[in-house]
C-alpha cells in the first residue's frame, strides 16, 4: 500500500513524547537477528543525525525557524538515541565499522538500480565502489586484529573482495564535486536519494572520526585515519549533488520526506516483530515532521508542497543483497577516475593532474589500506583457518 | 524469578544464529569464489607487522610515567633504595596496579551481585552472599594497599601507569559483566580471567615487596595472595557446577 505524502497526518509533535525506559530498550542480537535489521539501524541513526545537523544548520540562519525547528530537533534527538542504541554492546567498534560498510554498499547499490537520472546513477555506482573496498579493507582489518570473521556480521549477504583501491580515492577537492540536480525538474526520487546517501555517508565519517582514536593498534588508526578522509570525499560528493539553490524551507520538508520514505522501507521489510513496531511509530512521528515542514514552507513561501513532494512514496528500499549488480559495476567500473564533474577512465587520468598529485603526496610514506590487506582473502572462519591448513600439511 | 526466567531462553538453547557460513548455503559458495579470484602476494601479512615495528621503534614515549614522592618520608625511602641500587618506582607502580585492580574488582562484583539478586535458591552457582563476601574482600585488598602506599609517601590517587594499563584489560570483562542479556555463567568465565590474574598479581608484589626489605607488608600481602587463590577455586568450582548442570551432566 503506498502511502499518501500529502495527506498522511501522522502523530502530531506535541504527541511525540518519549521515556528514556523507551529510549533505552533491549538491542538487537548481533548473533541472531538479520545483517538487514542491523543495516536498517544504521541506515536510521544516519538520517537522524543529519536531521539535527540540518535543522541546526538551518536555525542558525532563519531567526523564524528556530523555535518549531528546536520542537521537531528534540524528538528527532530522542529518536536518534532510540535507534543507535539497538546496537547491542558485544559489536566491537570495529564490528560495526563492517556493518557500515554493508549499509554503503547494498542500500547505494539500490539507489543506484531505481536512481532515474543517469548522472547520478554514474555517482551513486562510483562511490559504491569505493566503499565496497573498505569494507575488503576493514574485514581483513578484523581477521588480523581482532581474529573475527567480517562474515559473521555481513551474513553472505555482502561480497569480500577489492573494489576501487582505498589507496587511489583519494582525490583533490576539485575533482570530488559533482554537477546538482535542478531543483525546478528534478524527480522527487533523485532528490530523496540524495539527501539519503549523503546522511549516511555523513554518519559513517562521523563514526570513523570518533572511534578511530579508540584503537591502540597503529595500523588500525592509520586505516580509520584514511577511511575517514575518503568519506569526508563521499560527503562531499553527494552534497554536491544537491541544489544549492534550493531554500531552506524547501530542503527541510526533502529532509522530512526522505526520513518518512527511509523508515517507511524499514517497515515493509523488517523481519524483526519488536523492531518493526519501532520503524511504524517513526513513520507515524516522521509523517507529523512533515506537516510542520509542510505547514511552514506553505505559509513562508506562499507555495504548494506539491511543487516538490511527490503525491505518493517511490518504491521501497529493497533490503536485499545486491550482489550480482555490484559484480556487474566492479566489472565495468572500478577504472573510473574523476576529473572535476566528470568521471574518466583512468588511462586518461593525467600524471600531473590535482588529484594524482594529492594521492602520491598522500600515500608517499605508505599506504594503510595497502599495508592491511597485502595478500588478503577472505575465506569462511577467516584467514587463521588458513594457516591451520598450512600448519598440518608442513607437519 | 530472574534465574529462572533465564532458564526458560537460555543462550544454549537452539535459536536463529545466522552467523555462519551454513545459514547461506547457496550464497557462501559465491562469495569464496569471488574472494578466491584475488591475487595473494605471499607474506602479505608481514606488511601490517612491519608498520606495527616502525611504530613501536619510533615510539619511545610510554604511556605514562611515576610521579615524584609527595612527602619527604617518601623521598627519603626512594633516595635510601636508590642509594642500594633499587628502583623503588617499580614497586609504587605495580602497587598501584594493585589498587586499581581490586577498586575495579569491586565494581565488577556490584555487577555480578546484580545478576544474582532475587533469584531462587538453586543449589548451583554463587549465592548473593557469597559474592557480596568476595567483594568485600576485594574492598579489604584495597584498602591494604592504599594504607601501605600511604605509609610509603605515595599518592594513593594516582593512575600509574600498571594501573592504567590493568584498566583498558578489565574493560572487556566489564561489558561482559553488565550487559543485562548476559547470563550469571558467562559472567563467571569472565570474572575469572580477572581473579586468575589478581592471584598472580599479589604473588608477584609479595615477592617485590619481600626483595625491597618491606618484610611487614610482604607478610600482609601474602595473605591476600592466599584469600585471592581461595577467590579462584571458589569462581573455578561456581563455573563448572553452572555449565555441568547446563549441559545435564552434572
Amino acid at each position: 500500500m503506498a502511502l499518501d505524502l500529502r495527506n498522511e497526518r501522522g502523530v502530531a509533535l506535541d504527541k511525540q513524547r518519549f521515556t528514556w525506559r523507551e529510549m533505552v530498550s533491549p538491542p538487537i542480537s548481533k548473533l541472531d537477528d538479520d545483517a538487514f535489521t542491523r543495516v536498517r539501524v544504521i541506515l536510521m541513526n544516519g538520517q537522524e543525525t543529519e536531521a539535527q545537523r540540518f535543522s541546526h544548520a538551518c536555525a542558525r540562519m532563519n531567526r523564524a525557524l528556530q523555535l518549531p525547528l528546536a520542537r521537531v530537533r528534540r524528538v528527532e534527538q530522542h529518536q536518534a538515541t532510540m535507534i543507535n542504541w539497538l546496537i547491542s554492546p558485544d559489536h566491537s567498534p570495529l564490528e560495526t565499522t563492517i556493518a557500515y560498510e554493508q549499509v554503503a554498499i547494498e542500500v547505494t547499490a539500490h539507489v543506484a538500480e531505481h536512481e532515474p537520472d543517469p548522472y547520478m546513477a554514474q555517482t551513486y555506482r562510483f562511490g559504491m565502489l569505493e566503499d565496497f573496498d573498505h569494507l575488503y579493507r576493514y574485514s581483513a582489518l578484523l581477521d588480523r586484529l581482532e581474529g573475527k570473521d567480517a562474515n559473521n556480521i555481513t551474513q553472505s549477504y555482502s561480497d569480500i573482495v577489492p573494489g576501487r583501491p582505498t589507496v587511489i580515492e583519494h582525490r583533490a577537492p576539485e575533482d570530488d564535486l559533482r554537477r546538482p540536480y535542478d531543483r525546478r525538474t528534478a524527480d522527487a526520487l533523485t532528490k530523496i536519494h540524495a539527501t539519503l546517501i549523503m546522511a549516511g555517508e555523513h554518519q559513517t565519517h562521523d563514526y570513523y572520526m570518533n572511534i578511530g582514536p579508540l584503537f591502540a593498534d597503529p595500523v588500525a588508526r592509520q586505516l580509520y585515519a584514511e577511511i575517514a578522509s575518503i568519506e569526508e570525499q563521499h560527503v562531499t560528493q553527494y552534497e554536491s549533488i544537491i541544489d544549492p539553490d534550493e531554500t531552506w524551507l524547501e530542503k527541510w520538508v526533502l529532509h522530512e520526506a526522505t526520513e518518512v520514505y527511509a523508515y517507511y522501507s524499514c517497515l515493509q521489510s523488517e523481519s524483526n516483530p519488536r523492531i518493526k513496531a519501532i520503524w511504524q511509530r517513526m513513520v507515524d512521528y516522521e509523517l507529523g515532521h512533515l506537516q510542520v515542514a509542510v505547514e511552514h514552507f506553505q505559509n513562508i513561501e506562499k507555495r504548494d508542497a506539491a511543487e516538490i513532494l511527490p503525491a505518493t512514496l517511490p518504491d521501497p528500499i529493497a533490503f536485499r543483497s545486491h550482489r550480482d549488480f555490484v559484480r556487474k559495476v566492479l566489472n565495468q567500473e572500478v577504472d573510473l577516475r574523476a576529473r572535476g564533474t566528470e568521471y574518466i577512465h583512468a588511462s586518461q587520468e593525467d600524471e600531473h593532474s590535482p588529484s594524482v598529485l594529492y594521492r602520491s603526496h598522500l600515500n608517499s610514506l605508505g599506504s594503510p589500506s595497502e599495508t592491511v590487506a597485502a595478500g588478503y582473502s577472505w575465506r569462511p572462519g577467516t584467514e587463521v583457518t588458513e594457516l591451520m591448513v598450512a600448519t598440518k600439511g608442513g607437519a | 524469578m530472574e534465574r529462572e526466567k533465564r532458564q526458560g531462553s537460555a543462550p544454549t538453547d537452539l535459536g536463529m544464529n545466522r552467523t555462519g557460513v551454513s545459514t547461506s548455503p547457496i550464497d557462501t559458495p559465491r562469495m569464496v569464489d569471488a574472494a578466491m579470484s584475488v591475487p595473494v602476494i605471499a607474506e602479505g601479512a608481514g606488511e601490517m607487522v612491519n608498520m606495527r615495528r616502525m611504530y613501536v621503534e619510533e615510539s619511545p614515549e610510554p604511556i605514562g610515567s611515576m610521579p615524584p614522592p609527595v612527602t619527604p618520608k617518601g623521598m627519603a625511602k626512594t633516595a635510601v633504595q636508590a642509594f642500594k641500587g633499587h628502583k623503588p618506582t617499580v614497586l609504587l607502580d605495580k602497587m598501584g596496579e594493585r589498587l586499581a585492580f581490586e577498586r575495579t574488582g569491586t565494581r565488577l562484583y556490584d555487577a555480578m551481585i546484580v545478576k544474582v539478586v532475587g533469584s531462587p535458591e538453586t543449589g548451583v552457582g554463587p549465592r548473593h552472599a557469597d559474592l557480596e563476601e568476595l567483594r568485600a574482600e576485594e574492598l579489604r585488598h584495597f584498602e591494604l594497599v592504599h594504607r601501605h602506599l600511604v605509609r610509603l609517601g605515595a599518592d594513593p590517587t594516582v593512575q600509574t601507569p600498571c594501573a592504567d594499563t590493568a584498566g583498558m584489560q578489565a574493560m572487556g570483562v566489564l561489558q561482559v559483566l553488565t550487559d543485562p542479556r548476559t547470563t550469571l555463567s558467562q559472567c563467571l568465565n569472565a570474572i575469572l580471567t580477572t581473579e586468575l590474574a589478581d592471584t598472580a598479581g599479589w604473588e608477584l608484589l609479595t615477592h617485590l615487596a619481600r626483595e625491597a626489605g618491606e618484610t611487614e607488608m610482604a607478610d600482609e600481602f601474602q595473605q591476600a595472595h592466599l584469600n585471592e587463590q581461595e577467590h579462584d577455586r571458589r569462581v573455578k568450582t561456581w563455573l563448572t557446577e553452572m555449565v555441568m548442570t547446563d549441559a545435564g551432566v552434572a
